[in-house]
């Protein structure tokens, strides 16, 4: 029942058992969020600091609703605002968060490896809301407890992400989770976006929109991350819509029963059609739903321990 | 080590038991429509689906029954080395003016009680609440909590546990006063 870890830095550290604990846990927070009144108090003797070092709106208040729902007290930070840009280093600034007695960190933050490095470092509990192009864990746990809420499980499940997998941390959580959960996994997307050496993490790789929709029960359509790109990776954003957008038509040509996911923000008319996301098959809010149930989950079994703070 | 068992409802008692106790429900309520029965998770809840079937036998009335679960609202969190395991809530109806009957199966230190009384009030404000339970440990409670409807009391102590397996959960419908020496 307990977490094999005391951090949740990435789904490559959590092992298989620590995801069912997580989704066992999260389905009874969905009932608790969908009562009249929303709030437990389970984590009222905790504080949590939720450090944005990069820009977020749905992650940080998904984590801000169930940290609150928790009836945990809050902080924020965001780099934007902060002596970050007065040249503090990252060590310092979170040293000083802590100094006022915070027990645990959610923290985005754009270098890769930053949350496992703070790890190392501090002695308050982390939670990684995402790291540049490496893991977003909640993200990959919530788009899986989505499926599980629509498949029952996880054996045999053929679940594709579409789209700009080279710089998603989305794509990266999701393979690990999806593989260490049982169930098989096709990346998809123009070759210049997907990263070499990719089939060695257990996904296949298909070119070819149409027939990877056609293998897959699940799609999880990525957004393209032009923040990220320092390099043009394909001709325009046009040319990319005609070859791996998901519109009706794709739909029709498909003719059958698809769960539609994406981890937001979409770009409509990109990676995909207003229609489509709009769809009965797009679970994209069910999705935002699940995530603070997810988080409530995650928070709960990480701070739920004796002698661990 | 060893272990000494006590039957505390030997030769099917507990089923003569749980009757008185239908009968005492029956003395108190004349109308059943405001009663609705919570079982708290997970021996309660079992508990309380016996009673609701034997209520509907003895007075005709199929009664409301939830299944409520305390554990977000417990104040012995982050005091264990595992996290407590949390179990279903699942009441769809309002308890708003209700006269609630709380059942579990055994009252020991009242703090189940106390976080499960939280737990209610995201339901509604019930007209009054009564406590049901089968085995009353006297003489421990920590908080100001008493039942109302008791199955059996019993002199217990710390060392001692009261095992319940009642047949819902698989078991062989018997209750145990475990002593460890």
């Amino acid at each position: 029942m307990a977490l094999s870890t005391r951090h949740l830095l990435g789904i490559k550290y959590i092992t298989a058992e620590d995801m069912h604990s997580i989704f066992e846990t999260a389905d009874n927070f969905k009932e608790v969020i969908n009562r009249p009144i929303k709030k437990v108090p389970s984590l009222r003797d905790i504080t949590i600091a939720n450090l944005f070092f990069e820009n977020s709106t749905r992650t940080r208040i998904s984590f801000e609703l169930a940290e609150k729902r928790l009836s945990a007290d809050v902080v924020n930070f965001s780099a934007s605002s902060s002596s970050v840009k007065k040249g503090e280093t990252l060590l310092d600034t979170v040293n000083n968060i802590l100094a006022m007695k915070v027990d645990m960190v959610v923290m985005r933050h754009p270098h890769p490896g930053a949350p496992v490095y703070l790890s190392k470092h501090i002695p308050a509990q982390i939670i990684n809301a995402g790291d540049g192009t490496h893991e977003h864990p909640t993200q990959a746990l919530l788009d899986c407890f989505s499926l599980r809420e629509n498949f029952g499980s996880f054996k045999g499940l053929k679940v594709a992400i579409v789209g700009d997998i080279t710089h998603s941390r989305v794509a990266l959580s999701n393979i690990f989770a999806l593989k260490k959960l049982g169930a098989e996994v096709t990346v998809c997307g123009p070759p210049t976006l997907i990263p070499k050496h990719i089939e060695s993490l257990g996904a296949k790789v298909n070119y070819n929109l149409y027939e990877t929709l056609k293998w897959c029960d699940a799609v999880n359509m990525l957004r393209i991350q032009l923040e990220r790109q320092d390099i043009k990776y394909f001709p325009s954003l046009r040319d990319y819509s005609m070859q791996y957008q998901l519109n009706m038509e794709m739909l029709d040509r498909l003719n059958k029963k698809l769960i539609i996911m994406h981890p937001g923000p979409i770009n409509r008319g990109v990676e995909i059609t207003s229609e489509v996301a709009d769809s009965d098959q797009s679970v994209i809010l069910e999705q935002v739903q699940n995530g603070v149930a997810t988080r409530m989950a995650v928070l709960y079994l990480l701070a739920g321990v004796k002698g661990k703070n | 080590m060893k272990a000494d068992k006590l039957d505390l409802f030997p030769k099917g008692k507990l089923q003569i038991t749980l009757l008185r106790l239908c009968h005492q429900l029956m003395e108190k309520y004349d109308d059943f429509s405001p009663v609705v029965l919570l079982g708290i998770q997970t021996s309660g809840v079992h508990l309380a689906r016996r009673i609701q079937a034997m209520m509907k036998e003895l007075v005709g009335t199929d009664l409301l029954t939830g299944e409520l679960d305390a554990t977000f609202f417990r104040d012995d969190f982050r005091m264990r080395t595992e996290p407590l395991e949390p179990n279903r809530t699942h009441i769809d109806f309002l308890i708003e003016d209700k006269h609630v009957i709380l059942l579990d199966d055994v009252l020991y230190t009242g703090r189940t009680i106390r976080a499960t009384l939280d737990a209610m009030l995201a339901y509604g404000r019930p007209k009054s609440v009564e406590l049901f339970v089968l085995v009353d440990r006297k003489h421990r409670r920590e908080l100001p909590i008493q039942p109302s409807y008791v199955g059996i009391q019993v002199d217990t102590i710390k060392t001692q546990r009261v095992l319940v397996d009642l047949k819902e959960a698989g078991g062989k419908d018997q209750v145990l006063l475990v002593s460890q020496e």
